[in-house]
């Protein structure tokens, strides 16, 4: 195993991160409590409590998850495309490194980032709300997961994309929605029957309701499917990547 | 030993169909500069490409040091430095930073110490600090030497290292080829410019369509394939050549100022003591004449041509 390779990816990638500092953490710090002001305070202090959890509090996992997924799925975009698009690519390809350490270092340095946002946040509505974390292992564990999956994801969009539009359309036309409706601001249970069971559909349902469960021990499904489903999408992932590096998809002619 | 570098039947096909290498066979000796020339689209990349990494052969056997590049990558990628022939930079990394990364990331545990040496010798030192983006293109051209240099590669490719460079750093770059050389590391360099090849190279391949033409000592290349040219002043101007003359390889040249007699230095004899005797006999006096060798341009193109 190259673990100097390893390190010499992941460490740039992470001195990316802090050549962009505001960018990287600042900016979903903010605009996370800035939902977390509208929709927690603001909203939500005319809401009762969901399932015996302050509203303020309930939000708290869902508003984590958005900004995980969105963060590793931008950064993990942006650090495979940057440098196809600028052509340094070639010395990553040309070196003595195999897919699964290229990953290592790409998708570890953008899940990296993401559990810090996440911690960031939680640390940030902690002192907004009470929060107490009934499963803090499960909690960690769905805080990896999502992490890796998307980040891997976010790989997977960086190496499809052959332009800045398709960069960001993912995220935009399905991300946000997804997680939007997936829960992150109610409870599913709230929805009407057909919007319930439409829900079942989308991903991020398992995935804020496993995070909330490891908090609150409050569920739409049960988290033995939350953790099924989220490990899933992950080994799909894998598999994409695999054939990608296999193929040399869009990495080599 | 095994050579460095060992191509067996190399064929690469690209998706659209289009067929960049047609069965490239070539060995480069340890310890050699060996010049690959071409024209635009002869596969000079493409091959390099194939032997890095970057690139997928469709078919055909590539050995490094005796390993396989494919089953063996770890092996022949970290004994191979490469220089592209883009200037593909991460704008914002510090050349410094750059170069460390270049060895971290093929395998090499770190050693600034290398790294300094190495950027000294392309006199980047008082520039380690500097953001790549604010220097200028030779010096970006110069990181990117020195990032091929940073991990000590056995195996070194220059891919049209000189394209729109400045003499100093001509002159820089070769003098740092040299004394690679000299530490036994094997450079292959494609180049337009011939004369670069005819000054370094110890060997010469000329690729055209995807195809090896030749490969031969340099010497050898220029003896074999050149011609020698004789020019003659003339005194007085002619009209046209004269009829002893006309059987023979000669041309007026310059409205009839001189005349210029093309001959093999191969052959028993040049015929030039004859000529001279035939211009005596005709009358036709002169006051100078020198001659001049081809040169690989002329050769090279001599080449290409022969094979299109």
């Amino acid at each position: 195993m190259n673990v100097n390779g390893i390190k010499a990816i992941y460490g740039y990638e992470m001195a990316r991160m802090r050549r962009t500092l505001v960018q990287s953490i600042v900016s979903p710090v903010l605009s996370t409590s800035l939902y977390f002001i509208v929709f927690g305070a603001a909203i939500g202090s005319r809401i009762s409590e969901i399932d015996g959890i302050a509203y303020g509090a309930f939000i708290v996992p869902g508003l984590m998850m958005l900004a995980i997924l969105t963060e590793s799925l931008s950064n993990a975009s942006f650090g495979i495309y940057f440098p196809r698009f600028t052509g340094t690519i070639f010395e990553v390809l040309s070196a003595p490194v195999s897919w699964v350490e290229v990953l290592l270092g790409y998708v570890g340095a953008a899940a990296t980032k993401s559990i810090i946002i996440g911690v960031i946040i939680l640390l940030t509505a902690n002192l907004f709300v009470d929060i107490r974390i009934a499963h803090p292992l499960v909690m960690l564990l769905f805080l990896v997961m999502t992490s890796v999956s998307f980040s891997l994801f976010g790989f997977i969009l960086g190496v499809w994309a052959d332009g800045w539009e398709k960069l960001t359309i993912v995220p935009i036309l399905v991300i946000t929605p997804l997680t939007f409706l997936g829960g992150t601001f109610y409870s599913i249970s709230m929805l009407p029957p057909v919007w319930q069971t439409l829900s079942l559909f989308n991903p991020v349902v398992y995935l804020i309701s496993g995070f909330r469960w490891s908090f609150y021990e409050n569920a739409d499904v049960s988290v033995g499917i939350s953790i099924a489903i989220t490990s899933g999408f992950l080994l799909a992932c894998l598999l994409v990547v695999r054939w990608i590096f296999k193929t040399g998809y869009r990495l080599r002619s | 030993m095994p050579d460095i570098l060992t191509i067996r039947d190399l064929h690469k096909t690209y998706p659209g169909g289009f067929e960049a290498l047609k069965g490239v066979d070539l060995d480069i000796d340890r310890g050699e500069i060996f010049a690959l020339l071409g024209p635009n689209g002869a596969g000079k990349t493409t091959l390099i490409s194939i032997v890095c990494g970057i690139a997928n052969a469709t078919s055909g056997s590539i050995r490094v040091d005796d390993f396989d590049i494919v089953d063996d990558f770890r092996e022949t990628r970290s004994r191979i430095g490469l220089v592209p022939q883009e200037l593909p930079v991460d704008a914002f990394e510090t050349v410094w930073d750059t170069a460390t990364f270049s060895r971290g990331l093929f395998g090499r545990d770190s050693s600034p110490q290398h790294i300094e040496k190495v950027l000294k010798s392309l006199s980047l030192w008082d520039k380690k600090d500097s953001r790549i983006i604010d220097l200028s293109g030779g010096m970006k051209r110069r990181v990117l030497i020195a990032k091929a240099l940073a991990h000590e590669p056995e195996l070194l490719f220059l891919d049209e290292p000189t394209a729109g460079v400045d003499v100093e750093l001509r002159q820089d770059m070769w003098d740092v080829v040299r004394e690679l050389r000299e530490n036994g590391v094997t450079i292959v360099l494609t180049t337009h410019y011939i004369e670069e090849a005819e000054q370094m190279a110890d060997r010469v391949g000329v690729i055209n369509n995807g195809e090896i033409i030749v490969v031969e000592d340099k010497t050898r290349l220029m003896q074999e394939l050149g011609r020698k040219q004789l020019f003659i002043q003339l005194q007085q101007p002619l009209d046209a050549l004269p009829e002893p003359l006309s059987d023979l390889p000669v041309e007026l040249l310059h409205d009839g100022h001189e005349l210029c007699y093309t001959y093999d230095t191969r052959s028993e004899s040049t015929g030039i003591t004859a000529l001279l005797r035939t211009l005596q006999e005709s009358g036709i006096h002169f006051n100078d004449l020198h001659t001049s060798q081809s040169s690989l341009e002329d050769i090279f193109v001599d080449l290409v041509r022969r094979t299109e």
